[in-house]
């Protein structure tokens, strides 16, 4: 039987058809929350290029050559956290990227693929369920990039990364006993990182509980991402007919709160389409991870996968306010290149773990 | 061989120990994707709670947002003069505003921003940090269209909301401080505040009116919806003043009051027969046109504010009121010997003994005995009624802010020596605009008529009040004290007859009267035949060399009167021969180009 074309090119169809569904929507989207600005569009479709490029590289690596430089890519991205936290200190301020003369570089969007790459490999080499030790060590893993990233401060990119480790310990069986012990200590430590936040942060948390308390102030982006939801009704106010968005009353309306943009213009009907494109993207990338046959491959694509999920909840539940205001990008739609090379980056492994399967069990 | 290594090492399914483990991995699975399924449910539903529940609720929010209701400033009606000189008008003006709390405090934005509203960085630093916690504050109001502008590219430069502007109307004085008393001011919010702008603020104010429009989140206008209502301007006003003699009558009563070093001094001209105003000045005054430096003491409107005792000029009015009881005529003779008379307890004097007077040479001389004996010869009732019915103790019909109605004791609780000192002008008290109204009777040949700050089209009724005869009788004999053998020589209007009195009022202090604190007052009234103005001139304590009214009220009279006649163009009663043309041409050119 001779290979399928896509698996020469190593390219999952229907993961490519939702991805590029979902980029192409994001470019009308832009379009009118950009006020018809056509230099912007033609950007993002610069990064999206850029981004399909990177992903269509990632799959031709096959899996066993990504679980060798795991280490490899996971040390790099801890020492170069290191270095943007020491060039925060020299210059007195907040910095997340180094910058290399052409582009800049986010460290942190790295350790996004390098900490589950990291955390898989090390559980794959061990015999499943992990024994209690082997989830420390672990989890001391996860947390030493957390730290760094968080301390930069970045709360959304560190609760991500943070996230995709700890889906890899889930994913490789972890007991519910661990689980309930872990979230009690984050329950009882929740006060403790209450004092540890920073001012701003607690004012997003705070905003979140009590909106209306500071209608002018912080909870301005909740408010007025909350009435543009909510103008849109089931049909929605037509693309380019939102007005939340067009008198320029929705704060960072192409970058973090696109999502009130296409919830204003395409309503309800526009917010189930997108969420199906969402989980069918989503299903489509689990099915990939129980399809492999390795651990290092299930537990990786499984971890990429559920991050992508949380990407999609935190901001739509920030920006419906349902959550707090965390600086998370809508995946795939929100205007900005760092967050969607990362992220196709993620599927191109997932790619490569379904195309370079031994056995088609088929 | 290398593809079954591979599996062995890749294959952990394969590993027995975690087959074991399998169904557990079943549960997981089912246990993710139920996460999952909730995780997308729960943003469903709080996309469609709000899509579909809240909808109603949150359009209104967002459209309270966008839609908003601006007011149109309304155009105020311009004051002019009788003659549509403008005396207050309306220029359209920018105010600009702030959002303290979201400012940018960058001090190289601030110092551009402090630059173009022309207003000091500290200044404007200060009016920050002292409103940081409000949402609006106006950083300078009534600038110049122009600098709106310049405003709207700055804010449109740094794409701001927290800065924008207003507009709206200043009101502006041409004339100034000249008749600021009678036109008054608005306050910041364009309302009448004092004067004819606030007693005919509702004639003056227009109806703002209501645009809906949509804003945008800088709150930039960016379209109208719909004219909700037109601004209605306000009507135009058009006063019985007349600029010229206001100028003129300004000129020479605050000449006066600066020559004698007088506190105070006001003086008002009226229409004879109409019983317009057509000049009322005050000294000290005030340029209405800067706000910053208004004195509440020298906005006064002295005219028709302060009360004073009349003295001496209230005689005339006596002597009416003995002629028109027929209790004598002008010649009927008075004897003043000894030069004081007793008068109950007390003693009425005259500075000398003037020995046999007529009821003219009474007023020539101004004989405190002579009016005391004519009072006395009447009924204190009618004496109190002709008063009365001059105008005394009751408000004018002007209805002007902060107008006082005098004093008149009514006569039953009048003694004698009361009645007395009432003939001579002390224990009753009045404006100077009561003071004239009540001599243009006499000038009108003895009809009453309301006084009027608004140029009246038709003449009002009058009511009689001294028979015609009467007033042409005391109006000839007051023109025997702007004589050589008069007090008032220095009130003569040369080519012209006028009449007039003079007053040299001891003020009344507590307990009794000062000996060097006066009141130098002069009513008068010209041409005397058929006179045109009357014109009263009261100075506030003079403390010059001169005190007496002759001296000090009586040349302004002079003085306003020989120039009103030039500008009405009264003919003379005789062409003087005694003036030189070059010089007089020459004044008349210098004060010209003053105009």
């Amino acid at each position: 039987m001779p290979p399928k074309i896509s698996n020469k090119l190593h390219i999952d169809w229907p993961l490519l058809t939702g991805i590029i569904l979902v980029c192409l929507w994001g470019l009308v989207i832009i379009y009118s929350a950009s006020d018809k600005n056509l230099d912007m569009m033609a950007r993002q479709l610069m990064r999206i290029s850029l981004g399909f490029g990177i992903m269509l590289f990632i799959a031709q690596i096959s899996p066993e050559h990504l679980y060798r430089i795991s280490l490899n890519l996971f040390g790099g991205a801890i020492f170069m956290l290191l270095i943007v936290l020491a060039l925060g200190v020299i210059g007195k301020g907040a910095q997340r990227w180094i910058d290399l003369g052409i582009m800049r570089f986010q460290p942190s969007e790295l350790a996004k693929i390098a900490v589950p790459m990291m955390i898989a490999q090390y559980l794959s080499e061990q015999q499943l369920p992990p024994s209690n030790t082997l989830i420390f060590k672990a989890l001391a893993m996860i947390l030493i990039p957390v730290l760094l990233i968080a301390k930069q401060p970045d709360l959304g990119t560190a609760l991500l990364v943070g996230s995709s480790g700890i889906f890899v310990l889930f994913l490789a069986g972890i007991s519910w006993q661990m689980i309930s012990i872990f979230a009690g200590s984050l329950i009882a430590l929740a006060p403790i990182v209450w004092t540890m936040l920073h001012k701003y942060q607690k004012k997003r948390v705070l905003m979140l509980l009590f909106p209306e308390s500071d209608p002018l102030g912080a909870g301005y982006h909740i408010i007025q991402s909350k009435i543009a939801i909510g103008s849109g009704g089931l049909h929605g106010k037509g693309w380019l007919h939102g007005t939340q968005s067009h008198l320029d009353f929705l704060p960072e309306r192409h970058t973090d709160f696109i999502f009130a943009v296409l919830a204003e213009e395409f309503g309800l009907i526009g917010v189930i389409v997108l969420i199906g494109l969402y989980s069918f993207i989503i299903f489509r990338g689990l099915y990939i991870a129980n399809q492999a046959q390795d651990t290092y491959g299930r537990l990786l694509s499984g971890s990429l996968t559920l991050v992508f999920f949380v990407y999609i909840f935190v901001n739509i539940g920030m920006v419906s306010g349902m959550l707090p205001v965390v600086g998370v990008p809508l995946p795939l739609i929100s205007y900005g290149g760092t967050s969607l090379v990362t992220i196709m980056a993620a599927f191109g492994i997932i790619m490569s773990i379904h195309t370079h399967r031994k056995l088609l069990i088929a | 061989m290398n593809i079954i290594k591979n599996i062995k090492n890749f294959k952990n399914r394969d590993n027995p120990k975690n087959q074991i483990l399998a169904p557990n991995y079943d549960q997981r699975r089912k246990m993710l994707l139920g996460i999952l399924g909730f995780g997308f449910l729960m943003l469903l539903w709080s996309a469609a709670n709000r899509q579909i529940f809240q909808k109603d609720y949150l359009q209104v929010q967002g459209k309270r947002r966008y839609l908003r209701e601006l007011s149109i400033p309304a155009h105020r009606g311009e004051i002019t003069d009788r003659h549509s000189e403008p005396l207050a008008i309306s220029s359209p003006m920018v105010s600009v505003w702030v959002d303290p709390r979201h400012l940018p405090t960058d001090p190289k934005f601030l110092s551009k921003l402090a630059h173009i509203i022309q207003l000091p960085l500290a200044t404007l630093q200060n009016k920050l940090a002292k409103n940081s916690k409000r949402g609006f504050v106006y950083l300078k109001r009534q600038l110049s269209p122009e600098i709106g502008k310049k405003v709207l590219a700055f804010v449109d430069r740094y794409r701001l909301g927290s800065i924008g502007i207003q507009r709206e109307y200043r009101r502006y004085y041409p004339s100034g401080e000249i008749v600021s008393h009678v036109v008054g001011i608005t306050d910041a919010a364009d309302r009448g505040q004092e004067g004819i702008e606030r007693s005919q603020d509702a004639h003056l104010a227009g109806r703002p009116g209501l645009r809906k429009v949509i804003q945008d989140g800088r709150r930039r206008v960016v379209e109208e919806v719909e004219l909700v209502q037109a601004a209605a301007p306000g009507q135009p006003l058009m006063l019985s003043i007349d600029r010229r003699l206001q100028f003129l009558t300004y000129l020479e009563l605050k000449r006066a009051v600066q020559i004698n070093n007088a506190k105070a001094g006001t003086a008002v001209v009226l229409d004879a027969q109409t019983n317009e105003i057509l000049a009322m000045v005050n000294q000290p005054s005030f340029n209405p046109n800067d706000r910053s430096k208004l004195i509440p003491s020298n906005m006064r409107n002295r005219a028709v504010i302060d009360l004073f005792e009349p003295g001496s000029t209230i005689k005339p009015l006596l002597v009416a009121a003995s002629i028109d009881a027929g209790k004598s005529n002008p010649h009927t003779p008075i004897d003043t010997t000894p030069g004081y008379i007793r008068v109950g307890r007390y003693t009425v004097r005259d500075i000398h003994s003037y020995g046999l007077l007529t009821v003219t040479s009474i007023l020539t001389k101004s004989s405190n005995i002579g009016v005391t004996k004519l009072a006395l010869a009447l009924a204190p009732e009618y004496m109190w009624r002709m008063y009365a019915n001059l105008g005394f103790g009751q408000r004018t019909t002007l209805h002007f802010p902060g107008e006082v109605s005098g004093y008149l004791p009514h006569f039953s609780g009048w003694s004698a020596f009361e009645q007395a000192t009432h003939s001579f002008g002390y224990g009753l008290s009045m404006t100077a605009l009561q003071l004239a109204a009540a001599y243009s009777v006499i000038a009108a040949d003895g009809i009453k008529r309301p006084v009027s700050l608004l140029k009246l089209t038709t003449l009002p009724a009058g009511v009689r009040v001294l028979k015609t005869r009467t007033a042409k009788a005391v109006r000839y004999m007051m023109e025997t004290v702007i004589s050589k053998k008069g007090t008032a020589k220095r009130a003569a209007v040369e080519g012209y007859r006028a009449a007039g009195k003079t007053g040299t009022v001891r003020k009344a202090v507590a307990g009794g009267y000062a000996s060097r604190r006066h009141l130098s007052v002069f009513a008068g009234m010209i041409p005397v035949e058929r006179p045109r103005l009357v014109m009263v001139i009261m100075i506030d304590e003079p403390r010059g060399k001169a005190y007496y009214g002759g001296l000090v009220a009586a040349p302004v009279f002079a003085k306003v009167m020989a120039g009103a006649m030039r500008i009405l163009n009264v003919p003379p009663n005789e062409y003087p021969s005694k003036i030189q043309p070059s010089k007089t041409r020459t004044r008349f050119a210098n004060n010209g180009r003053r105009f």
